[in-house]
């Protein structure tokens, strides 16, 4: 069966308990009145406005539930330091379930970890499990891209420049995919609108994410998103210089109350209590799990005071189009912004086609480059 | 004997601050010590994570015979564990017994000329070797970034960028019988070498004189400055050793992990030290024992990851308070200026 149709919305309808019975005595708790040890793993610190809080916040959920025990650690690095992190769990908690977070700890740490431990099961965010690798590691992730398209949509309404901008960590295929959709959904306002973006180079970098925020300003972007781990100084930056900002991975609006129009949020407490909850009734996780708005998995900040009523009416269609799943943010024509073509005419990516974890370019109307 | 007071001191004020916020300090060292050292587990945990910083510690020590303080060693890991990591994939095809000693080479020649040349930018040009030391580690990070992430990249490392894999049998394995890679082994060797090098040759007596009192040595024709290049090239030489084990034995290629901050905790062991080879070993081990508790600390007692750096810290303070006291009790009186 190809991973793609596993993993959607079965997931969260409960199906996954289709899962074999044989998977019981593997994981071993059905029945039993112990309550399972879960560890989560983060790569910063859990109250970053970002990444590792929403995965926090997803824990903090599971923390709530019936017959639990969970434990954290944050600022755990991508290092032999996270392999054995994860084994003090196992030795010292009798952790059954662990979530190491970020994206780095998968190859090698958690795919040389998992065989010494048949008895864990391995939830890693973001890795791309395939057949061959351990079957007691799972893989998750979601469709984070079409929240920078809505976001798109409410910039394209705010901005009066027709510029917009982006502080982006690296050059990955995840981040490449939020720069394009950012720009394609302002695009889908008003075509001429371009997208600036700087790359950092590293994932948590607060000075570089503050200067690159102040050039964007001065470049004249007057919307700016990011996607780096933790988007707190870009958000207080780029409202201090009387932008308007889109947040990215959690809730930001506290850090700029006026000017945050919306976000593209992660929803980890929905599918953490899922999992959980699978985990307890004797099932197993698929190996390879993916989902979009419609599934739970990530969802919009409240729109802002600022955005306009024809920008939440278009905001609200544009959506209610992705949750029914009949929504490409990525489709032809189009080209790459050194004029290659990407898609022809009727062609397009859905949210989750496997190609789009592959991404190279930055499509036409974004300023920057992806070396 | 001083330094283990300035230990106890500066676990002492540690305690007090974790009274401040209301915790035991008897539980916090309870579980520093189950964590680290309590069980087969903890010894595992503690002895892997000082195989990098014995060697880490090293690229301080070595240059501070001489006087010169070297705070730039993540620079020469993590461009040594580009160079084992490219010599990695060149070599992909050669049997390990040949391929992996060019890799170990290729990274500690890469280590060395990285800090050989802040010890000739000190020798011939007069620059301080800590800030160009401090610099080019960032300079040596942010090369290594663009390497990675540009042409040295596998284009199917997507979202991690990253060196093509090494071939599985290039992958340097644990010691038998432990799940500690092989890096602790050379490090402890490092450490010993090290020493016969300072205290047992003619070479390490010119070098401590050199460091004791430059002019002495200038007028006893000593080469201070082949000494300084000598030993600033070694020392970066085991800082890239460091990267090789990082890169072979723990992460598959070399990527942007590769900043782990060993190069940082080196300084602090090797001031704990006192920039005495054998006492790095144990040190080393000390201080990896504190980072694999931090975890077992942060769950148990629910106090930050941070902690852990406090009480580094809180020790750092108190072992440079500490050199105040030399010579002002008798007790205290350091065998090495008896003995040289």
């Amino acid at each position: 069966m190809p991973f793609t149709s596993l993993s959607r919305r079965g997931f969260l309808t409960g199906t996954v308990a289709a899962a074999s019975a044989s998977a019981v005595p593997q994981l071993g708790f059905a029945g039993s009145h112990s309550p399972l040890t879960i560890g989560f793993i983060y790569v910063g610190p859990k109250d970053d406005f970002g990444y590792n809080q929403a995965h926090a916040e997803g824990a903090a959920a599971v923390k709530a539930m019936e017959g639990v025990t969970v434990i954290e650690e944050e600022n755990v690095a991508e290092t032999i330091d996270v392999q054995k992190s994860m084994e003090s769990m196992i030795n010292f908690d009798d952790a059954k379930l662990l979530f190491p977070t970020s994206f780095g700890y998968f190859d090698p740490h958690v795919l040389e970890t998992a065989p010494k431990h048949p008895e864990v099961r391995f939830q890693h965010a973001a890795g791309l499990w395939s057949e061959g690798m351990p079957t007691n590691v799972g893989s998750y992730f979601g469709y984070i891209g079409m929240g920078q398209y809505l976001n798109g949509i409410t910039a394209g309404h705010a901005t009066t420049t027709k510029r917009i901008g982006f502080v982006a960590a690296k050059p990955i295929p995840q981040v490449l995919l939020n720069i394009n959709s950012f720009l394609l959904g302002a695009r889908q306002v008003d075509p001429e609108i371009t997208c600036q973006v700087i790359f950092t180079g590293e994932w948590s970098l607060a000075v570089k994410e503050a200067e690159a925020t102040n050039a964007l300003a001065d470049a004249g972007c007057d919307v700016i998103t990011c996607h780096v781990d933790g988007p707190k100084v870009v958000m207080e930056t780029a409202a201090g210089r009387d932008c308007f900002v889109c947040g990215y991975h959690a809730n930001q609006s506290p850090l700029a109350p006026e000017k945050y129009l919306t976000g593209a949020e992660w929803n980890w407490a929905g599918v953490y209590t899922n999992m959980v909850q699978t985990v307890l009734d004797g099932g197993t996780i698929d190996n390879f799990v993916r989902g979009g708005l419609a599934d739970g998995f990530i969802k919009m900040s409240p729109l802002g005071p600022a955005v306009s009523d024809a920008a939440r009416a278009q905001f609200e269609a544009t959506k209610a189009q992705i949750m029914a799943g009949e929504f490409s943010a990525i489709k032809g024509p189009l080209k790459d912004n050194t004029g290659n073509a990407i898609a022809a005419e009727g062609e397009g990516f859905a949210e989750d086609d496997i190609a789009l974890e592959s991404m190279d370019y930055l499509v036409e109307g974004v300023i920057g480059s992806t070396s | 004997m001083l330094p283990i007071g300035a230990l106890l001191a500066g676990c002492a004020v540690f305690s007090l601050f974790l009274l401040l916020q209301g915790k035991s300090p008897a539980e916090f060292f309870a579980l520093v010590y189950r964590a680290g050292f309590g069980t087969a587990f903890s010894w595992e945990n503690t002895l892997s994570r000082a195989a990098p910083l014995l060697l880490a510690a090293l690229c301080v020590a070595l240059p501070a015979r001489l006087g010169l303080v070297v705070i730039g060693g993540e620079g020469a890991i993590v461009l040594g564990g580009v160079g084992a990591g490219f010599a990695g994939v060149l070599l992909s095809g050669e049997p390990a017994g040949v391929a992996l000693p060019v890799m170990l080479l290729a990274a500690m020649l890469l280590g060395a000329l990285w800090i050989g040349a802040i010890g000739a930018l000190r020798h011939y040009r007069g620059v301080n070797e800590t800030i160009a030391s401090l610099l080019m580690a960032y300079i040596a990070i942010a090369l290594m970034n663009h390497l990675v992430e540009g042409p040295l990249r596998d284009p199917a490392s997507l979202n991690k960028p990253s060196t093509a894999p090494l071939n599985e049998a290039l992958r340097v394995g644990t010691i038998p019988g432990w799940n500690v890679h092989w890096g602790l082994a050379f490090g402890v060797v490092a450490c010993v070498l090290a020493w016969v090098l300072i205290d047992k040759t003619t070479w390490g007596f010119a070098a401590r004189i050199a460091g004791g009192n430059v002019r002495a040595a200038q007028v006893q024709a000593l080469p201070v400055g082949k000494l300084i290049l000598s030993f600033t090239a070694l020392g970066g030489a085991f800082a890239g050793m460091a990267g090789f084990f990082e890169v072979a034995a723990v992460h598959g290629s070399a990527n942007a992990s590769l900043a782990g901050g060993y190069g940082y905790t080196g300084i602090l062991i090797a001031f704990l030290a006192r920039h005495n080879p054998l006492a790095i070993v144990p040190v080393a081990i000390l201080l990896a024992g504190f980072e694999a508790s931090s975890g077992l600390v942060q769950r148990r007692m629910d106090l930050p990851d941070a902690t852990v750096l406090v009480l580094q810290g809180f020790v750092f303070m108190a072992i440079l308070m500490s050199e105040t006291l030399y010579g002002r009790f008798k007790v205290f009186a350091p065998e090495r200026w008896r003995t040289v």
